[in-house]
């Protein structure tokens, strides 16, 4: 097992001088003022150039107004993780215009309006004043796409003083508009004229630029909201139904985007899928599960209130034995939060959703390739196991683009679990019972409706019932069901994916994490491993728990348990799960709306460390 | 199951090849005299004399007393008991599963009025292909005798004191949703019971069917307007309405020029039949006057208050694909390996 993040596979150490293909770029804008484009402009070029590179939108719950950061890493060594020093700000926000100076690293680069009547006081940074207002002017855009092409004069002089190629940023616009040539013309105009300013009128005085690399081979730009939705329809979905909520929405929208292309029947042109946008949550989730009930693959997506909503429905899915996907890309919580944020809060209310003993599956994807990949297995544990599976992502891989493996069409076929049609009953001769465990493994047979055979139908409720399906309050069937749907719910361990582990030569301490904070965790360990504690790495892959976990934890002197949460709720559920080896298990929890940086794991893991000897 | 042949008493055998047998449920459990027993035969009736084969039905319910009942009928059907108010979510998905299957929900005032009021207007304007039955009794009965949103406002029940709210018109909310077919009856006119729910099996849209079912244990005093007595007194029919079902030929009380024809999707004809005033079912403004004013008169309309026969279902507008959805083959869900390779090239 080596396929870790990207990052892994990507490393290059190379040897380049101070300030070449390693420094972040941050820039401040005001929400809904077109920036966006500017930032995914610089985002692709220097993807196109052969760096590996991320980019992630810090923004505000707003429509247009607030102040609204996007960070830019560059970096020579494959490093995806967001860092806390940024070589390079550009200070586009009135508002925001004092802190972002501030924010520089010493030694750094500050890029402003030259008409910004704010004092720029700062000796340790060097300061790049721009003409944005009379480029823009310049650039013949009506006055309405003014403030919008405003944006592209940045672009322009980072793209003179960092030496990304103009070439690489025009297809980044090409593939932004999609071809359209008027905004990719209007928006390049801005940039070369940018760009032509700074070469006649900057002296460069910093030490910042890239040069290409072939890095990025390989690889694809994507986030992980349409990953999931493309993984989805390669998995075979054919009902989805949700309801708008940050930072979900884009995952459902994406399914609208591409079933039409994808899933048509080529004998009529007719749609082999149905997406229905619901009134609400637990409508959304309802749809699913009547869906899934009836034997379609069905899923829904939302984020941690809409999962709230969804929590009764969730139990009787749980425990009527209903099929389901349901991706929450967490944002942080509780209650309304912060929409825009990113965390992995949800883990324990997911795993448990719903009264009364309920334990759900629950994957962990961390990468964007993972979202398409387990878009599809989902399925195939769902209708396997005949239970809800929850798939947990968050903002930061849902809503931000990512360099990423291209998505692997699924390696075996589907797997539609224990369903009987009418030429099966026909060999039973009728002699089956919905909730019998036939094979033992706890799992039961199905049909579903539209199944004409006349033995076919059963009664599903969320009440008691036999094996049969009838209504049934005997004390000794509750205890026989329960029981069973606790075997069935072991049996996920055979089906979930696996963890991923990494190991180091001499490593005594292990690290346990999950999601995305896995780029975070592996530029710590490189860290750490230089200064002489060498790290073993487990990445949790989903709920149940594989042996691979345990044996992990039992061969180790120390865990450490990293998640952005308040709680430590993975290190909780390791807890549970060993509880023998509770002391040896110690939790980096910490949640503050940001990506996980990997100073914060190198210096949380160090002070730990400190403390042992 | 289906072929009585030989042995026994020779049953009749409607045009599905069924016996009224094969309609029938488990024994109910709910309080002797309930309204929704005798709805219940209804339905078995209807679905005989529709020579619906079970198979082709699917039942939905909530939670309450009335969400109990599709146990006793329709054995042969699927059915789905789910939560409370929130009957219609999981019928709209189940229903996409195979488009040649109905629905054919049960739910209760307080399933409805209260907590499901939200998913059931939208059932409404979504148009799924469903008969959605409201046993409406006025009164919280599975929970022992709480008022529910359709009590009247005034109503007096033991160990609840008086009903300080205006009450719910399930039929008039219906109307306003924008369903394409709203009926009411009284449980204790089976006949007119039996032919709206014929009519309702033939719609192709939800059917909403609002039938007041007097509570006997809960909320039957005599003076209560979900109560059997009040219910007789004040009951005023809007017309009598007979289904007749295209494979016969004979019309029943068939009276040219005191007649109003609606055409149903499926090409059955609905013939209605006035009683003291023309009405015309596919006139919304008309009937919401007319629900206003028997409202204003303390009157229980009852039949088919409105139908729209010519709007689409929700599975009309979806446009899918002849095989049932949950028959489809893997290579019919899964796209082919090359559209993967193009997707991974579109992006960046």
């Amino acid at each position: 097992m080596s396929t870790l993040q990207p990052v892994a596979q990507v490393k290059a150490q190379t040897e380049f001088e101070y300030g070449v293909n390693d420094f972040s770029i941050t820039v401040g804008t005001v929400n809904g003022s077109g920036s966006q484009t500017s930032n995914l402009t610089i985002l692709r070029a220097l993807f196109k150039m052969g760096i590996p590179v991320s980019g992630k939108n810090l923004f505000p719950s707003n429509i247009q107004g607030l102040p609204t950061w996007y960070t830019i890493r560059v970096s020579k060594d494959g490093y995806l993780a967001r860092r806390e020093e940024q070589e390079i700000v550009v200070g586009m926000n009135p508002n925001t215009f004092q802190k972002d100076l501030n924010s520089v690293s010493p030694g750094g680069v500050f890029l402003y309006p030259d008409d910004m009547k704010i004092p720029v006081q700062r000796e340790d940074i060097i300061t790049y004043p721009m003409p944005v207002k009379k480029l823009s002017m310049e650039s013949g855009a009506p006055s309405n796409l003014r403030s919008y092409v405003a944006n592209m004069v940045y672009v322009g002089v980072l793209a003179q003083l960092l030496q990304i190629d103009l070439d690489k940023i025009y297809q980044a616009l090409d593939f932004h508009f999609k071809g359209k040539t008027k905004p990719i013309d209007l928006n390049f105009g801005v940039v070369q004229a940018a760009h032509q300013w700074a070469a006649e009128n900057l002296e460069k005085k910093d030490p910042y630029r890239v040069v290409p690399m072939n890095l990025t081979e390989g690889y694809i730009m994507a986030d992980g909201n349409t990953a999931a939705a493309l993984g989805a329809i390669y998995g075979g979905v054919t009902f989805a139904s949700w309801y708008p909520i940050t930072p979900a929405s884009s995952l459902a929208e994406s399914l609208v985007e591409y079933l039409p292309k994808l899933r048509k029947d080529p004998e009529n042109g007719k749609n082999t899928y149905a997406v229905v946008q619901a009134e609400d949550e637990i409508a959304a989730i309802g749809m699913a599960i009547g869906a899934g009930w009836a034997g379609l693959r069905a899923m829904t997506s939302t984020s941690g209130p809409g999962l709230s909503l969804m929590t009764e429905y969730a139990g009787l899915a749980y425990f009527a034995e209903v099929p389901v996907v349901v991706w929450d890309v967490q944002r942080v919580g509780p209650s309304t939060g912060l929409p825009t944020r990113t965390a992995q809060s949800d883990l324990t209310f997911t795993h448990f959703l719903g009264h009364g003993d309920t334990q759900q599956i629950v994957l962990l994807p961390g990468s964007v390739t993972e979202c398409f990949e387990f878009g599809w297995r989902a399925f195939d544990i769902a209708e396997r196991l005949q239970a809800p599976v929850f798939v947990l992502s968050d903002l930061d891989f849902g809503m931000n683009q990512w360099m990423t493996r291209p998505f692997e069409y699924p390696d075996r076929p589907m797997d539609r679990g224990k369903i009987l049609w009418e030429e099966d009953l026909e060999k039973l001769k009728g002699d089956w019972g919905r909730y019998r465990d036939v094979d033992g493994d706890g799992i039961p047979y199905r049909t579903v409706p539209g199944n004409r055979h006349p033995t076919a139908a059963y009664f599903a409720r969320g009440t008691g019932h036999d094996e049969n399906a009838n209504y049934s309050e005997d004390p000794q069937n509750w205890t026989k069901l329960l029981d069973r749907l606790k075997r069935k719910f072991n049996q996920a361990r055979k089906y979930v994916p696996r963890p991923v582990i990494d190991t180091m030569p001499g490593a005594k301490i292990g690290i346990i994490a999950f999601g995305s904070t896995g780029p975070a965790i592996e530029e710590a360990r490189d860290q750490l491993a230089r200064q002489g504690i060498p790290s073993d790495y487990l990445r949790v892959r989903a709920i149940p728990f594989t042996e691979e976990v345990t044996d992990f934890i039992r061969s180790h002197d120390r865990v450490y348990v990293v998640e952005m949460n308040r709680d430590g709720q993975l290190h909780q559920l390791l807890t549970l799960e060993v509880p023998d080896r509770a002391t040896q298990l110690i939790s980096l929890a910490h949640t503050d709306g940001l990506p996980l940086t990997a100073s914060r794991v190198r210096t949380s893991i160090l002070e730990k460390e400190a403390n042992q000897s | 199951m289906t072929n009585q042949t030989t042995a026994g008493p020779r049953l009749h055998l409607n045009l599905a090849g069924l016996s009224k047998t094969d309609y029938r449920g488990n024994p109910s459990t709910l309080c002797q005299g309930c309204g929704h027993n005798s709805i219940a035969s209804q339905i078995i009736s209807a679905c005989y004399e529709l020579n619906i084969v079970p198979e082709d039905l699917v039942k939905f319910s909530g939670i309450g007393c009335s969400s109990k009942s599709p146990t006793y009928f329709l054995n042969r059907s699927f059915g789905f008991n789910g939560l409370h108010g929130r009957m219609p979510s999981l019928a709209t998905g189940a229903l996409f599963a195979d488009h040649t299957v109905k629905g054919l929900g049960v739910s209760g005032d307080g399933d409805t009025a209260s907590i499901g009021m939200g998913q059931f207007k939208h059932i409404l304007r979504r148009n799924m292909r469903m008969v959605y039955i409201v046993e409406n009794n006025g009164v919280y009965g599975l929970t022992k005798g709480q008022f529910s949103a359709t009590a009247e406002i005034g109503l007096q029940l033991k160990g609840q004191g008086t009903n300080p709210y205006m009450p719910v018109d399930i039929a008039w909310e219906a109307l306003v949703g924008r369903a394409s077919f709203v009926a009411r009856s009284f449980a204790g006119d089976p006949k007119q019971v039996k032919e709206l729910i014929k009519a309702a099996l033939s719609h192709n849209g939800v059917a909403l069917l609002d039938i007041i079912s007097p509570c006997v244990t809960f909320n039957n005093r005599d003076d209560a307007v979900h109560s059997y007595a009040w219910g007789k007194e004040h009951e005023v029919a809007l017309h009598e309405l007979s289904y007749v079902p295209p494979a016969e030929e004979i019309m029943v009380d068939y009276d040219e020029g005191e007649v109003t024809e609606v055409t149903m999707h499926d090409g059955s004809k609905i013939i209605l039949k006035k009683l003291d005033q023309s009405y015309d079912p596919t006139d919304r403004a008309q009937a919401m006057r007319m629900l206003e004013e028997a409202n204003a008169n303390n009157w229980l309309v009852t039949g088919l208050i409105y139908i729209d026969p010519t709007r689409p279902s929700m599975l009309d507008i979806y446009n899918l694909t002849d095989t049932p959805l949950n028959r489809l083959p893997e290579e019919k869900l899964r796209p082919p390996r090359e559209t993967l390779e193009a997707i991974n090239n579109l992006m960046f």
